[in-house]
């Protein structure tokens, strides 16, 4: 019992990769057993985090973390292995062993090799809770370059098979391809700016520990490596933010985004918008802020700007879509539009109340986004799964074949929409109290970007549904089944437990904040 | 000055008179032997000089003070010593070659004027007097006219022969009018008072001058240093391949150490001026041998010119006209004497089989015969100067020696040019390795002789790139000798 | 640990089997082939045992040997690793045994092929453990000429003749180059010694000396490292190769480069490279972004590759040119890293190339179902050569930049642009050759490689991704031998 709790956090952390390596000596043939086995080792790391959670009051705390490990990993460059959490960091951690099994069951009708997509999956899951984890700033990016690799292979070779694009040199590649290709590419140059200025700090810090860096580096001054300390500060965080906001994605850093979205195959599609999109924005508030109070302080303006065309130019680009899955996608950048304008709002006036406010509406958005994001991507993977088409045109009026569906997607739209009672709600409308003293103009333009969040949603609740029935579905529809129901059943829960009582996750979330930025 | 003959002196001269007493046995043996069993004549040679090779080691090493003896005429130190050794290893192969080479080795006095020249070449490297000097260079060059033209219905062989005459003849006479200023105004023609009567300051420098360079001039052409060269490739060709074996190497050898010696000990005063001459001639060998070698489609004319530019590396040490210059260039020549002797060796190995020296005819060699492809790598890897064959150490001797002269552009010019000949040697193996031939499957078969006169080559390169210890004190002693 | 004759031994079998191979009746494959296999696994053993038995506390040489060789001149056979070479002698270790199992398949003159490749072997080996200066280019030179043959005789028809010829050529200039400095460092020093170890310590060459003699040196040896504006030989030279060559060339030979500039050029003449290496860095940046944007637009898969060993060779360069301990460990680790790394690629695009008789990628796709192993070994190998975090190409690449912020920071901010580049041509490769469709002409005569071809793969994949997992594996060997080089250059 002692190895557990002491090593927990690195218990979360690898279990799911060495499950994946487990994976591989399974009987290639027994694809039920691959998926059982896979489901069985997602779920050991969501057990230890309630765990984590049962135990995170009542661990010790060292300089505002808890639950730390470090050990010597690479000496030459004063880099450890240090890991440790705190309240953002806990409920991030819980979001994704949460959404991992969850996607996993989403996931029991691949057919196609499922051993290796299973592995994936799992190395996906260390790669993003490595994130979450990590007190150390390289073993921070080497976990954030890491996630690309899975995830590029899980919409390389299982994303929807069809369409093709030509990359350069004349080669035809099918879409999916180009996706994975796009998104890799876009995020690894993002990643550029934010490995150099790494670089830059470890060489003027001589260390790359978080809590360390936290202390020293926002005082540095004078000139270093033949520049002015702001000057390169400054840069170093315009390095950070865009490789940030192009995870988030914060508009006009989104394009990688609809495509990934579209080509991933369903579970990736929710691990996508669920987690992958929500690293961007533990990026913000892990690293930018603390690290950089003066030059986010400056720069706050621009970001609040950029959050609000997010809001409004997704909204507006949602509701032009024809595919649902687009839709769903570019209602993602809508959403995290939210989360980065909360941020902003919190780093110009950080300290204050309206300001804490602001973060605890980001950060609970981050949690509910990522709920109510990976739900929808799975309902409209379970769609498209009945129709083979995303075409919004091609569908309507399935409420009659398919009503549980139809209550299901109604109930998702509307957590996504902010309905009161539900949790989007809550954590916009924290986020909106917060932001709205300080960047007032910006905040109110958003509200109306809300506007049209009701209008996508609703039109595609519409197409759908409603409307008179595609006679060529007549007969052929299924009702969802019972694994997909076991699916969307803690989604469900989730939403509307959030909605009730948010004050459980809060409580948590508010207490980190008011350590970080208090 | 004629005293009693003491046994040094007769041990001095011994690898003369063994050789002497051989040509003597040969001049009988071809007397009485039946038209069958001439065959035994090469033998005889080879067995001859071998024991002579033995006896010279045993019996002629001389002491490490050098003394002069008979009368001033011989100087006997390890300069003469070492060079003796090469000229022998050189003659000896040589003669293993010619066997079954026709019509030569039918011949008697083919070996007589082999064994005449190497007297005259055991001469060169030992004389301690002008006069001595230029008899030996005539008793070495003689012979060799007449070898190189010995294939008298050859026509190629025949001008070979009279034109290396007519030249040779011509220098000799250009060196000898340099010697006779000499005298002239010393009134000694011994090689070591020479020394004391210039730095006495009997000797107009401009005179002096120019007599180093007519002497220069003289053996330039011996050693075929550009631009005095302009012989070399035609009668290479034109003659009977062991005979350029032997000029290539043993005639070359005999040039740089009457060069070295005349040069290094009578001339010490206008050092800067003749070590210039020298580096311009060695310039000009490299680059010209190497650059002309590069358009060569026959081996032995692409062998000739690279023996050019190889007389122009040897320069290199010459030039430096230090110690570590001459120990260099005994070095070389040690090394390079097995080395060629290996290369000429599969030449006629494959001449013998293939009838032609061309190079596109090497093609596919390798297959026909794996290890005579590896004996010319290995012996043309030698050449270009890479480990662990000899010619690496030699080279990085001649410009270490380059370097510490302060001659670095010439050092650099060297290593340049030891690039261009890694190109054309690289050609040769590529087409012997490469070249795809309609004769792949024919056997070529190797004479016993000339497997062991390979063997024993190769051997030789290797062990000389690999335990240079022993030798390179050779070396060291030869040079100390003549300072 | 101090076990006799070790190094010696690894030096001199390679190049023994080498010769013992060429009486070898030819017709005898197997016979051959399973000696040269037993040898160099035997090889490979004992340069693990080095590797292992290396004490990163102990002194800064190990496992010395020293013999006269030559005393009138200072010449010794003079032997020992330091911590920056151990690791180098561990790589070629590993890809002498990998690549005489990927040569399985040479069929024309079998024993010929065997013994050059040891004979390249043994000088390989000789360089990175001689020092004596001497012996340095006595070996340099030995791993060179074997290449001609190699290239020439087994190469790729339509271009080894040439390509054999340039390479040869190349490296032979550079080498006599760096040796005519060399011979000036030697009468310079006026110890009348090859003995690097002893020149480093005792002797301080005047600076304007140094500066004169330093770019002869370093560019000397730089060449065989690939540095532009003399790199162009290398590609070619990896495409005409037969696979094992390429392997050992891209592998081992260029880190032969790198490594003998550090030893002769830079540890001995420091204040010659702190002169020079504002313009050399410049240099290096051109190769490692032209490189990575040339391997971009290239469709042979082969060249792609070249040219990648290219770019990835200027960051080894880099990391040397920067002249800190950053640099200094990560241009070493990059050495290793990407020697093993470039292999693996070499084999993989050899086994494909064996069976599909095409190395144009837009001909090739699908061959995940066929050879998954060697598809999931070139993806790793693809990993490392982005730099992907988690593989020993960050481990490398990381310190170098940090080492080029440390001194020219414009250098790093435009360098780490290949990175991209880099992860564009690498996932472009690899969707299309291994993913995507088979085509028609290559269905059914694919079929996967052989189980001693995994196992090389697998070896050649677990190092990447250990040395990338655990650094502690090597770095800390790697960190004890910069330290040691880094007091030469005054503490920098």
């Amino acid at each position: 019992m002692d190895f557990i709790s002491n090593h927990l956090l690195s218990l979360i952390l690898f279990t799911p990769i060495v499950g994946g390596l487990a994976l591989m000596f399974l009987p290639a043939e027994n694809k039920v057993l691959v998926r059982r086995v896979a489901l069985g080792i997602s779920l050991i790391p969501l057990l230890l985090t309630l765990i984590l959670w049962a135990g995170f009051g009542d661990a010790p705390e060292v300089e505002g973390f808890r639950f730390q490990e470090q050990v010597e990993w690479y000496a030459a460059i004063n880099s450890t292995y240090h890991v440790g959490v705190d309240g953002l960091s806990l409920s991030m951690v819980l979001l994704t062993t949460l959404l991992a099994p969850l996607a996993i069951l989403a996931s029991f009708n691949v057919e196609q090799n499922p051993k290796a997509y299973m592995a994936l999956f799992l190395a996906l899951e260390t790669g993003m809770l490595g994130v979450f984890l990590s007190l150390d700033l390289l073993l921070f990016f080497v976990f954030w370059e890491i996630g690309l690799v899975p995830m590029y292979f899980l919409i390389d070779q299982w994303g929807s098979a069809k369409g093709d694009r030509e990359l350069w040199g004349g080669m035809k590649v099918s879409s999916r391809r180009y996706a994975a290709f796009k998104f890799m590419i876009y995020t690894m140059a993002g990643s550029l700016g934010l490995l150099l200025a790494i670089q830059m700090l470890g060489v003027v810090s001589g260390t790359f520990d978080l809590v360390a860096l936290f202390e020293s580096w926002p005082t540095v001054s004078g000139t270093i490596l033949g520049f002015s300390a702001s000057q390169l500060k400054t840069a170093a965080f315009w390095a950070f933010a865009i490789a940030f906001a192009i995870k988030v994605p914060v508009w006009p850093f989104h394009t990688w985004l609809p495509d990934a979205h579209t080509e991933a195959p369903t579970a990736g599609s929710m691990i996508l918008a669920g987690v992958l999109l929500k690293l961007g924005a533990y990026g913000f508030l892990r690293l930018v802020l603390p690290l950089y109070p003066e030059q986010a302080h400056e720069y706050a303006g621009a970001l609040a700007f950029l959050a609000t065309m997010a809001i409004i130019f997704g909204a507006f680009a949602a509701f032009g879509q024809t595919d649902f899955k687009r839709l769903v996608a570019y209602s993602s950048v809508n959403h995290m539009g939210f989360v980065v304008l909360g941020i902003a709002a919190a780093a110009y006036a950080a300290g204050t109340e309206s300001a804490t406010i602001a973060l605890n509406g980001a950060v609970l958005q981050i949690f509910n986004h990522g709920i109510s994001a990976a739900g929808m991507f799975f309902l409209v993977g379970v769609i498209y799964d009945r129709t083979h088409t995303r075409d919004l045109d091609k569908m309507g009026g399935l409420f009659p074949l398919m009503p549980v569906y139809g209550a299901l997607l109604i109930f998702t739209s509307m957590a996504s929409l902010g309905l009161p009672g539900l949790n989007g709600f809550v954590s916009e409308f924290l986020v909106v109290r917060g932001a709205w003293p300080i960047f007032t103009a910006y905040t109110a333009l958003s509200m109306l970007g809300l506007l049209f969040t009701g209008a996508y949603i609703l039109k595609g609740i519409s197409k759908t549904l409603q409307g008179p029935l595609n006679e060529a579905w007549q007969g052929k529809l299924t009702e969802m089944s019972r694994r997909e129901l076991l699916v969307m059943a803690p989604l469900v829960v989730l939403m509307l437990w959030l909605g009730f009582w948010p004050a459980w996750l809060l409580n948590v979330i508010n207490q980190a904040m008011v350590t970080l930025f208090g | 000055m004629i005293g009693s003959i003491s046994s040094e002196m007769i041990l001095a001269i011994l690898p003369e008179i063994v050789l002497l007493a051989l040509v003597a046995v040969i001049f009988v043996v071809d007397l009485v032997v039946s038209d069958e069993r001439r065959g035994m004549l090469a033998t005889i040679t080879a067995v001859g000089l071998l024991l002579t090779l033995v006896l010279t080691a045993l019996f002629s090493r001389p002491g490490p003070e050098a003394v002069l003896l008979w009368g001033g005429m011989l100087r006997h130190d390890w300069l003469a010593f070492i060079f003796k050794i090469i000229f022998l290893v050189g003659a000896l192969l040589t003669t293993i070659f010619t066997i079954g080479w026709e019509p030569i080795w039918r011949k008697g006095e083919f070996y007589v004027l082999l064994l005449t020249s190497t007297i005259g070449m055991t001469l060169v490297g030992a004389s301690g007097d002008l006069i001595m000097l230029f008899l030996a260079i005539e008793t070495t060059s003689i012979p060799l006219y007449v070898m190189a033209g010995f294939l008298t219905r050859d026509d190629k062989s025949n001008e070979a022969g009279f034109k290396y005459l007519l030249f040779g003849a011509m220098m000799t006479a250009v060196m000898l009018y340099g010697f006779s200023l000499l005298y002239g105004f010393t009134g000694t023609t011994n090689i070591y008072e020479l020394t004391t009567a210039i730095g006495a300051g009997e000797i107009p420098a401009a005179v002096l001058v120019g007599a180093a360079v007519l002497v220069l001039i003289g053996f330039g052409f011996k050693v075929a240093m550009a631009p005095l060269h302009f012989w070399a490739p035609d009668v290479y060709e034109g003659a009977p391949t062991p005979v350029t074996a032997f000029l290539s190497t043993a005639s070359k050898a005999a040039g740089f150490a009457a060069l070295t010696r005349v040069m290094v000990a009578a001339f010490p005063s206008i050092t800067l001026e003749w070590t210039t001459l020298v580096a311009i001639g060695a310039a000009l060998s490299m680059t010209l041998g190497n650059l002309i070698a590069l358009s060569q489609t026959n081996i032995k004319r692409l062998l000739a010119y690279s023996s050019v530019a190889h007389a122009g590396y040897a320069l290199l040490g010459v030039a430096a006209a230090s110690e570590l210059g001459v120990a260099s260039v005994v070095y070389y020549f040690l090394v390079y004497v097995v080395t060629n002797m290996a290369a000429f060796g599969a030449i006629i190995v494959v001449y013998r089989v293939v009838g032609s020296d061309e190079i596109a005819d090497y093609a596919g060699l390798h297959r026909r015969q794996p290890l005579l492809g590896l004996v010319l790598l290995l012996a043309f890897l030698s050449l270009a100067g890479i480990p662990p064959m000899g010619g690496f150490f030699a080279k990085i001797l001649v410009f270490a020696a380059a370097v510490e002269a302060g001659l670095i552009w010439l050092a650099v010019l060297g290593v340049l040019n030891a690039i261009i000949g890694l190109y054309y040697y690289l050609i040769v193996l590529k087409v012997m390795y490469v070249g795809e031939s309609k004769d792949a499957d024919k056997p070529l078969p190797v004479l016993r002789p000339h497997s062991a006169g390979l063997v024993v080559s190769v051997v030789a390169l290797l062990v000389l790139g690999f335990v240079f210890g022993p030798f390179y004190q050779w070396a060291v002693s030869s040079a100390s000798a003549l300072f | 640990m101090e076990i006799p004759y070790i190094l010696s031994a690894i030096v001199f079998l390679p190049i023994l089997a080498g010769a013992a191979m060429l009486f070898f009746p030819p017709e005898r494959r197997q016979l051959i082939y399973r000696f040269a296999l037993g040898t160099a696994a035997l090889v490979f053993l004992l340069s693990l045992v080095v590797y292992i038995g290396f004490d990163i506390n102990g002194e800064q040489y190990q496992f010395i040997e020293k013999y006269d060789w030559l005393p009138a001149l200072g010449i010794s056979y003079y032997v020992g690793v330091d911590g920056i070479s151990a690791p180098l002698v561990l790589l070629t270790g590993v890809v002498i045994f990998t690549g005489v199992i990927i040569s399985q398949r040479i069929e024309d003159r079998t024993r010929e092929f065997f013994a050059f490749l040891f004979i390249l072997a043994s000088g390989v080996f000789g360089v990175f453990v001689a020092l004596d200066m001497f012996a340095l280019f006595f070996f340099y030179e030995i791993a060179v000429f074997p290449m001609y043959l190699l290239i020439a005789i087994w190469g790729w028809k339509q271009t080894r003749e040439y390509a054999a010829m340039k390479l040869t050529l190349y490296l032979f200039i550079g080498s006599v180059i760096a040796l005519v400095g060399a011979l000036a460092m030697y009468f310079q020093s006026g110890l009348g010694t090859f003995d690097m170890v002893r020149l480093a310590t005792e002797v301080s060459f005047p600076v304007e000396f140094q500066n004169l003699w330093f770019p002869f040196v370093f560019f000397g040896f730089a060449i065989l490292g690939g540095i532009f504006p003399f790199h162009n030989w290398s590609p070619d030279g990896h495409v005409a190769a037969p696979t094992a060559v390429s392997m050992f060339h891209a592998g081992v030979l260029m880190k032969l480069g790198a490594f003998a500039a550090l030893r002769v050029g830079i540890m001995l003449m420091p204040e010659g490279a702190a002169t020079h290496m504002p313009w050399i860095i410049l240099l290096t940046l051109v190769n490692v972004v032209y490189g990575a944007f040339i391997a971009m637009v290239q469709t042979d898969f082969k060249y792609m590759i070249g040219f990648s060993s290219v770019s990835h060779m200027g960051l080894v360069v880099m990391g040397f040119a920067t002249l800190t301990r950053d640099g200094f460990v990560g241009a070493s680790v990059q050495m290793v890293s990407h020697g093993v790394m470039t292999a693996l690629f070499f084999a993989v695009v050899g086994m494909v190339y064996d069976q599909a008789h095409t190395r144009e990628i837009p001909k090739l796709g699908g061959l995940v179902r066929i050879m998954p192993f060697a598809a999931v070994a070139f993806i790793i190998g693809g990993l490392v050569s982005m730099g992907m975090p988690g593989f020993s190409g960050f481990i490398a690449e990381f310190p170098i930049f940090m080492g080029v912020w440390r001194t020219y920071p414009w250098i790093a901010i435009i360098g780490v642009v290949s990175i991209v580049v880099t992860a564009a041509y690498i996932l472009r490769a690899i969707g299309k050759v291994f993913f995507g469709d088979l085509p028609a002409e290559l269905e059914g005569h694919m079929h996967d490689i052989k189980p001693s071809e995994k196992l090389a793969l697998g070896i050649l994949a677990v190092i990447l991704v250990g040395i990338g997992l655990f650094p502690g594996v090597m770095v800390p060997m790697v960190e004890s031998g910069v330290d040691a080089v880094l007091g030469l250059l005054g503490g920098a």
